[in-house]
């Protein structure tokens, strides 16, 4: 946490909870961190005015005292990043909770487990020139992702000197570049975004396995994601699902304000979970940081930017990183506490003013890069949203909508119907759908957009149908709406229900979803030219459905020839209705 | 967590001030301090000789601001010590407690000496490491059949009452806390009463008195007349004195708070006395945070026997669920049990509503191996039932119950025997878990067995389920003499099961 100058110490002089005043000295300023009373409790600098620093302390202030000493910390709040952060458990301010007892007690020195020795595999020779980004040698055997130390940024020139095979621990000077040390870790200040050579490029797709979310809705390596959804709309399912699935290298799961049971049932989880992609742990490519509603209010406001930090620590080594921020509704309530602690004058509902570009600035953090190293990297930010009372139009939620590449919205009503996932088709979007669309239809799937349009389109009519039905009734339809209504349910029922639970269909590769896409729309296509051809609608409604709805539980997660077999007898079965 | 045992009278510091600046609202300012830090804890000696408590909540440079608990009437800035302990309020902590009835800031109230124990900690409490939290994942069965069967408890978790003013939530808390038990093992109650009436206070005692003389009860009682500020301080006593027992001692214990609301009026009152920006409905912004502090209290911890587990009961001023106490504690804890004015009037009790409660850890604390094989698939079942009834009685309102169509009808049926023979029972009736579950099944059994999708077939057949449940009691016209005649039987077999 930055370099302690120890020289310069100054006092306290106003202490009113975590809101602290400082007498002002050389060294303090904005946003810096300062440390308080012989415990050394750590605390940001928000005002500096009048020879008087006012500090927001993350810790519990309980016996701090006017005339305690006060000493800053000579730079920012920085996150320690390095290979250990794959598979531990962090507080806000990047302090491994291992390390802590049963109780989380102010000030005491947490174990960080920097004794771990790490091994070290050189890739450039003394003498070489490289420039900032670049590999100078890789951390070997720390799992499933492959961690390399680089050039820091701003640095470059020749090695001076470059370790060789062995285990260092992780604050071991590995490398000399031009006169700048290089160590196994790093550190880097959580608020400022890590530079880039260039955003943007070729957008990919980000496969989630879950098959709404990737046919109607889907997100690029680099986009940003909002998931509102009320208590009980399967939200942490599908999260983890995501977490679990999702084609990335490394996943951030920020806990941000969580209740204590559920963060430790995430906990509890993570390390039973399988890793279906390295066929690992889950847990060994996971970065955990939990931060539950009772931890101090300023370490719940930093653990998003620590998020986001250490995830862009692992894509300028060229890895794809989803970050999972659940909830950014209690981060912004810790926004509003701070405001209105430090007397700012409250906007909507008690937000601060600044609410919409402190949002808009952690989203910003996502993106597609080409890192300075010249590979390409990313971060997808994917950001939970509770709306209290469900209402959609409360603040956090409405600024959240204007910023985000895609909103997958989780819908109340399908959850008690127990349609799951829960994601509204009618409330969700993906901004980049076309883009995508251009994408997937480039490698190798040209049907794709032509495909995603029918099944909307299909959802939009069932929908407005379903409206008149309830008002009424089926039978006062006309039989081709009465075959839209039908289409509606088996897209619903066959294609975008996906059982987080079930063994086959948990994750749902893109070459099935595809297959029963097409099952799906080709057995609508044979209803409608069945009550064309003057078969009552009443008739085609009777038909069991069954080998297409069952399709995507009884078949294997690539197996599109598997759908395929039932699609054909379903037709079968549809050529003898007359 | 815990210190040296230190006698009452070695706590305070040798220095007294006096220079008073303030007094306002509950507030008192004290120049000229030195070395005072922020939370301590304080002692105020009026020129009466009269003692007082408060907490520093500001100290600025020789400024202290101090939070005097039992309020400033009648205090005269002259004449008035003011000691600072040097630390935070620490309580005696221990099974001393247990069995004893004292006022919101742990007095005795019962005639009996002050309450000792081998350790002192300090109410504040910490935060719980998230990594070494046990998931929870075991029921604490309250003997009441709605909660057992739909919202089941599990201990480690913190589970709120919402109310309205008027419905007997103070019964129910009252009920829960006297027959609450974890499955034989060792079970404690912490009542924390805030902002009580003097009939609601001994309502109260007498209802617990069984479980106050089994020892098995600490009972925290601050009533509307005592200083409104004290009621900051009593649900932090009561979580001191549960974690102790709790993860010191082994007992499962049970906190309840009554009424949160009460207690977020006086944080509303300190925090406009301090002039502090108001948040919304003027109370403080750090309502969240401050409600997080005491409610995530709760869990287990791995390695360790024992849990706390919390049941907040809170009052919705004019019934609003998104007034921000509710709100903001909706947000923190593990669900909610919703009391409706409707059921109330229908004299149902207790009048929960079903559909609109929540236990967000029943499927952990639930089911095969936690309480029975068939509780889950019945809860979900009911609650379905029920959403499907209530849907129907919109549209007989609308169109009659004539034009309704004979399953909708049974489902009007179902209606009523889930209220009249499954949630409703006396207030002094614990029913077994069993005897909850087969009223469950009878009260299913009189929808058509298509109705019951939710349930395992192998199940219907041997609960004997049928496809016309109603159909002799329409034809011969004696449905309610039949049903009068089962309620009676069924309320034998009440008794029965609260004498067990």
């Amino acid at each position: 946490m930055g370099a302690v100058k120890a020289e310069v110490s100054t006092r306290v002089l106003r202490v009113a909870g975590p809101l602290v005043e400082v007498e002002y000295t050389e060294g303090a300023a904005m946003h810096d961190l300062v440390f308080l009373g012989e415990a050394g409790l750590p605390g940001e600098v928000v005002a500096i005015s009048g020879g008087i620093v006012t500090v927001q302390v993350y810790e519990y202030t309980g016996g701090l005292a006017p005339g305690n000493p006060a000493r800053p910390g000579g730079g920012p709040l920085s996150a320690r990043l390095g290979p250990g952060l794959l598979g531990g458990i962090f507080d806000g301010l990047l302090r491994p909770l291992s390390g802590a007892g049963d109780w989380l007690v102010p000030g005491a020195a947490r174990g960080v487990g920097q004794d771990r020795s790490w091994s070290f595999a050189p890739r450039v020779r003394e003498g070489a020139r490289v420039s900032e980004g670049e590999e100078l040698g890789e951390v070997v055997g720390a799992g499933p992702v492959r961690v390399r130390v680089l050039v820091p940024p701003g640095a470059g020139g020749v090695v001076e000197r470059i370790a060789g095979e062995g285990g260092y621990p992780q604050d071991a000077v590995v490398a000399v570049v031009d006169g700048t040390e290089v160590r196994i870790g790093t550190t880097w200040p959580v608020r400022r975004p890590r530079p880039v050579r260039e955003r943007g490029g070729e957008p990919a797709v980000l496969s989630t396995g879950q098959r709404v979310i990737d046919l109607l809705f889907p997100v690029a390596h680099g986009g940003t994601v909002a998931v509102p959804g009320g208590f009980g709309t399967g939200k942490t399912v599908l999260l983890q699902q995501i977490a679990k699935w999702c084609d990335a290298d490394v996943i951030v799961y920020v806990g941000c304000g969580e209740r204590g049971n559920e963060m430790a049932d995430v906990i509890a989880e993570l390390p039973e979970l399988d890793d279906p992609r390295t066929g690992g742990r889950l847990a060994d490519r996971t970065v955990t940081v939990a931060n539950t509603s009772n931890m101090p209010m300023m370490a719940r406001e930093a653990s998003i930017h620590t998020g986001a930090t250490v995830a862009e620590y692992f894509r300028d080594m060229g890895l794809d990183v989803v970050v999972i921020a659940d909830s950014t509704s209690r981060w912004a309530e810790a926004l509003r506490e701070f405001a209105s602690r430090t007397g700012e004058l409250p906007a909507e509902e008690g937000y601060p003013a600044g609410l919409a570009s402190a949002i808009a600035a952690f989203y910003e953090r996502a993106g597609a890069v080409t890192t300075l190293g010249g590979e390409r990297g990313s971060v997808t930010v994917i950001g939970a949203v509770s709306p209290p009372g469900g209402d959609m139009t409360e603040p956090v939620t409405a600024h959240t909508e204007r910023f985000v590449r895609c909103l997958w919205s989780l819908d109340r009503d399908l959850a008690y119907a127990r349609h799951y996932p829960a994601l509204s088709w009618s409330g969700s979007f993906s901004r980049d759908v076309a883009a995508l669309g251009a994408r997937q239809a480039a490698v190798g799937d040209p049907a794709w957009p032509a495909r995603r349009a029918r099944v909307a389109a299909l959802l939009a009519e069932a929908d407005r149908l379903a409206d008149l039905v309830d008002l009424i009734g089926i039978t006062a339809l006309p039989d081709q709406e009465r075959v839209s209504v039908l289409a509606g349910r088996l897209v619903r029922e066959g294609v975008l229900q996906q059982s987080a639970l079930s063994a086959r269909d948990a994750y749902c590769a893109a070459d099935k979803t595809a297959a029963l896409v097409d099952a799906v729309l080709t057995v609508v296509d044979r209803c409608r030219e069945l009550v064309d051809s003057g078969v009552p609608a009443a008739v085609v409604e009777d038909v069991d459905f069954e080998p297409v709805l069952r399709a995507r539980e009884e078949v294997g997660p690539h197996d599109s020839e598997g759908v395929a077999v039932r699609r054909d007898a379903m037709l079968a079965r549809l050529r003898e209705v007359r | 967590m815990s210190d040296d045992c230190r006698s009452a009278s070695s706590i305070w510091g040798d220095v007294e001030y006096t220079a008073i600046r303030e007094l306002r609202g509950p507030l008192a300012v004290v120049e000229g301090v030195t070395g005072v830090g922020w939370d301590e804890f304080v002692r105020i000696t009026l020129e009466s000789g009269e003692q007082r408590h408060g907490l520093v909540l500001e100290v600025d440079r020789g400024l202290a601001v101090v939070q005097v608990l039992e309020d400033t009437t009648g205090m005269d800035p002259r004449g008035i010590r003011v000691a600072f302990t040097g630390g935070p309020l620490r309580i005696p902590v221990g099974p001393g407690w247990l069995g004893r009835v004292c006022n919101g800031r742990g007095d005795p109230i019962d005639g009996g000496p002050p309450v000792f124990g081998h350790t002192s900690v300090a109410v504040g409490g910490s935060p719980i490491n998230p990594l070494r939290r046990e998931p929870p994942s075991e029921p604490v069965l309250t003997g009441v059949g709605a909660v057992d069967a739909l919202t089941t408890l599990v201990r480690g978790q913190k589970l709120p009452v919402f109310s309205t003013a008027g419905l007997p939530h103070l019964e129910l808390a009252a009920q829960i806390a006297a027959q609450s038990t974890a499955g034989g093992e060792s079970f404690s109650v912490v009542f924390a009463g805030m902002g009580l009436t003097h009939p609601d206070a001994s309502f109260v005692r007498d209802a617990l008195e069984e479980r106050s003389a089994a020892g098995e009860l600490v009972l925290l009682l601050n009533t509307a007349d005592d200083p409104v500020i004290e009621r900051i301080l009593t649900p932090r006593l009561a979580l001191t004195i549960a974690e102790e027992l709790a993860f010191t001692s082994g007992r499962h214990v049970l906190v309840v708070m009554s009424d949160m609301t009460s207690y977020a009026e006086a944080l509303r009152e300190v925090s406009a006395a301090r002039g502090e920006i108001p948040a919304r409905r003027a109370y403080p912004g750090y309502l969240y945070s401050d409600l997080a502090s005491l409610y995530e209290r709760c869990g287990r911890l791995r390695g360790r026997p024992g849990s706390v587990t919390v049941l907040p009961v809170l009052t919705m001023p004019a019934g609003d669920i998104t007034h921000p106490v509710p709100d903001l504690t909706g947000y923190i804890t593990e669900g909610q049990i919703v009391l409706s004015r409707e059921t109330h009037a229908l004299g149902v009790y207790p009048p929960v509503d079903a559909l609109s409660s929540l236990s967000r850890l029943m499927r952990k604390g639930a089911g095969p191996g936690r309480t029975r094989a068939d509780h889950l698939d019945i809860a979900a079942q009911l609650l379905a039932a029920l959403a499907r009834a209530r849907q129907v009685r919109e549209l007989a309102d609308l169109v009659g119950e004539a034009a309704l169509s004979p399953t909708d009808r049974r489902h009007l049926v179902f209606e009523e025997a889930f209220l009249r023979r499954f949630v409703d029972q006396r207030r002094d009736q614990s029913r077994p878990l069993d005897q909850t579950l087969e009223t469950a099944w009878q009260v299913l059994l009189t929808l058509p067995r298509s109705q019951l999708s939710m349930l395992p077939a192998a199940l219907l057949d041997a609960h004997g389920a049928r496809e016309d449940p109603g159909a002799e009691e329409e034809d011969s016209g004696e449905n309610s003499e039949r049903s009068m005649e089962y309620g009676e039987r069924s309320m034998e077999y009440d008794e029965r099961g609260a004498v067990e």
